[in-house]
């Protein structure tokens, strides 16, 4: 059964778009990403023109966040203080992300944009996750536990603005959440993702935040992060496709479920060196659409301006 | 099954319209004299819905006596940014462009035999018979000359692919010496707007009939109403986007609660 996106303008079929949700919810719920970052890259590959797909990401993200935020709500899992201190910067990145979106679009250069931050960053964190696995792996045959010192003093603790978390029993500087919520957002903006696959190592990496405030945290910011974007790109770019979003969603809200449940009968490194391999095939797909030579060199851009025509 | 009805209809219908049409001619030979051409179509109206597949419109119609006919089907025009990739540090990038104004975004033509052996050039350039007389202005004063050919060439080449331009002629089939009729084919992604549809009548090298009849593409239903509204009241639609967005998640989160 095809249905016309209005705002993609192509027909595609209901059923690919409810399956695609419900494969990126599975993997999203077996892996505990958001999945914006394999969403976008199968919209795209789908035929929804990159800034479409972006944007539609931006607020199929927001729903799905809002349906897992609620898991981690009940259990108190959510850091409001450090979770408005992301926001802050992630508000900030994001509007600035929508702003120079809007400017690369007039370029011509958004598309290339788009497909040159997907390919720089799948690669370096599929790589990352394929060296993380299969040393889990590889340590896990040897049964040897992980050590890593719990706390370490770097200049990140030196900067100025110390703030405390009570409930991340934390002391750092306010600059750090709000820096690392400003880049987020900004990515947000660009490659239409929540960022929890940046957000959640900074968070424990760098800020050192405990893990299991980590997700709930995020997912409070990514809300709010979203829902910006979302509004800024419907505003300045006309690219949000809220049907789309929808049907996303829906397939994504069933595949999450089923996701989760899959996950506990799999072993979490084979999981991460699976899903590794996932994110470095899409890569690999995005680099090959930039370098090899296009069938035409040319492409038309029409200039119809919408607002008052009817 | 519907198309398949809606065709029917239309083919009695214009059956019957061009019998009427006929007969007019016949009964009152000095009004026909007036008009050397009467044509009409199928229907004036294509509404693009959420399931639209394309479309088949007929135009038929009556001649006063010999001569050929060319039918041309023009889309609005539009201002058209072409673009050309260059190769930069491996990958493929934009890098010059060039504007078109007055681009139809549509472009059909259909004639008996070709035109070319019955129409004067100067005929084809003034009314626009063909892709290769179709008159594009370039907006950019300084663009080379040598740069306009290929960035035209890409833009007819581009448009041709999307299905919007046909780089032949359609066929128009006359039935019997006076009645003419030939099939209009849209595809699923035509464009909308005000279309033209003109018909010339061509003897010995002279226009001495010409009609012209306005075709009314627009998109209707469901889909229509959220792409106008996403235009026009872009803030409002943002924050509708969220709102459901949110109820979608969260009803997600409830349905699921429990299980």
């Amino acid at each position: 059964m095809q249905i016309y996106l209005p705002i993609a303008e192509i027909s595609v079929n209901v059923f690919y778009l409810l399956g695609l949700g419900g494969l990126v919810g599975a993997l999203s719920g077996l892996f505990g990403v958001g999945g914006g970052f394999l969403m976008t890259p199968f919209l795209i590959f789908t035929g929804i023109s990159p800034a479409v797909a972006v944007a539609t990401e931006a607020n199929q993200i927001l729903g799905a966040s809002v349906s897992g935020v609620f898991a981690h709500w009940r259990r108190s899992n959510v850091d409001f203080k450090m979770g408005f201190m992301l926001l802050a910067g992630g508000l900030m990145g994001s509007s600035f992300g929508v702003w120079l979106f809007s400017v690369l679009r007039g370029f011509g250069q958004i598309d290339l944009v788009i497909s040159l931050a997907y390919v720089v960053f799948l690669s370096v964190i599929g790589a990352l996750m394929l060296v993380e696995s299969s040393r889990a792996m590889f340590r896990h045959r040897r049964h040897e536990a992980a050590q890593r010192k719990l706390h370490k003093h770097t200049w990140l603790h030196g900067l100025p603005l110390k703030t405390r978390f009570r409930k991340s029993k934390l002391y750092i500087s306010a600059l750090l959440p709000v820096g690392i919520g400003f880049f987020v957002g900004l990515l947000a903006a660009i490659m239409g993702v929540g960022g929890g696959f940046v957000m959640v190592p900074a968070m424990i990496y760098l800020i050192g935040m405990p893990t299991s405030m980590v997700v709930g945290t995020s997912l409070f910011q990514i809300i709010f992060v979203t829902a910006n974007v979302t509004i800024l790109q419907a505003y300045y770019n006309q690219t949000v496709d809220a049907l789309l979003a929808l049907l996303l969603l829906i397939g994504g809200v069933i595949g999450a479920q089923i996701g989760t449940r899959a996950g506990s009968f799999l072993r979490g490194e084979q999981l991460r060196g699976l899903l590794a391999l996932v994110v470095l095939g899409v890569c690999a797909r995005m680099f090959f659409d930039l370098a090899v030579t296009p069938g035409d060199l040319f492409s038309l851009v029409s200039q119809v301006d919408f607002s008052g025509e009817r | 099954m519907i198309r398949a009805t809606v065709k029917k209809c239309t083919l009695e219908t214009v059956i019957l319209k061009a019998t009427l049409l006929a007969m007019a001619f016949l009964a009152f030979p000095a009004s026909a004299r007036a008009e050397a051409l009467v044509a009409d179509l199928s229907s004036h109206l294509i509404a693009i819905t959420t399931g639209f597949q394309g479309s088949e419109l007929l135009l038929f119609g009556a001649t006063d006596g010999e001569g050929d006919v060319v039918v041309l089907v023009r889309g609005p025009e539009e201002s058209l940014k072409v673009r050309r990739k260059d190769r930069i540090g491996g990958i493929w990038v934009n890098r010059d462009e060039v504007t078109f104004e007055k681009v139809p975004v549509f472009f059909r033509m259909a004639s008996n035999r070709p035109v070319g052996d019955f129409v004067p050039y100067t005929l084809l350039s003034r009314h626009q018979l063909g892709l290769r007389f179709l008159e594009l202005p370039v907006a950019e004063p300084t663009v080379l000359q040598a740069d306009i050919v290929s960035f035209r060439a890409a833009l007819l080449r581009g448009k041709s692919r999307e299905g919007f331009y046909a780089p032949g002629e359609g066929k128009v089939t006359f039935l019997g010496e006076r009645l003419f009729r030939t099939n209009v084919v849209f595809p699923p992604n035509v464009p909308t707007g005000t279309y033209k549809i003109e018909v010339f009548l061509i003897r010995d090298g002279r226009v001495v009939g010409a009609q012209t009849t306005p075709l009314i593409v627009s998109k209707v239903g469901l889909g229509a109403e959220v792409f106008l509204f996403a235009h026009r009241h872009a803030a409002l639609y943002g924050i509708l986007s969220v709102i459901l967005a949110t109820l979608a998640g969260w009803l997600g989160a409830v349905a699921f609660r429990k299980v």
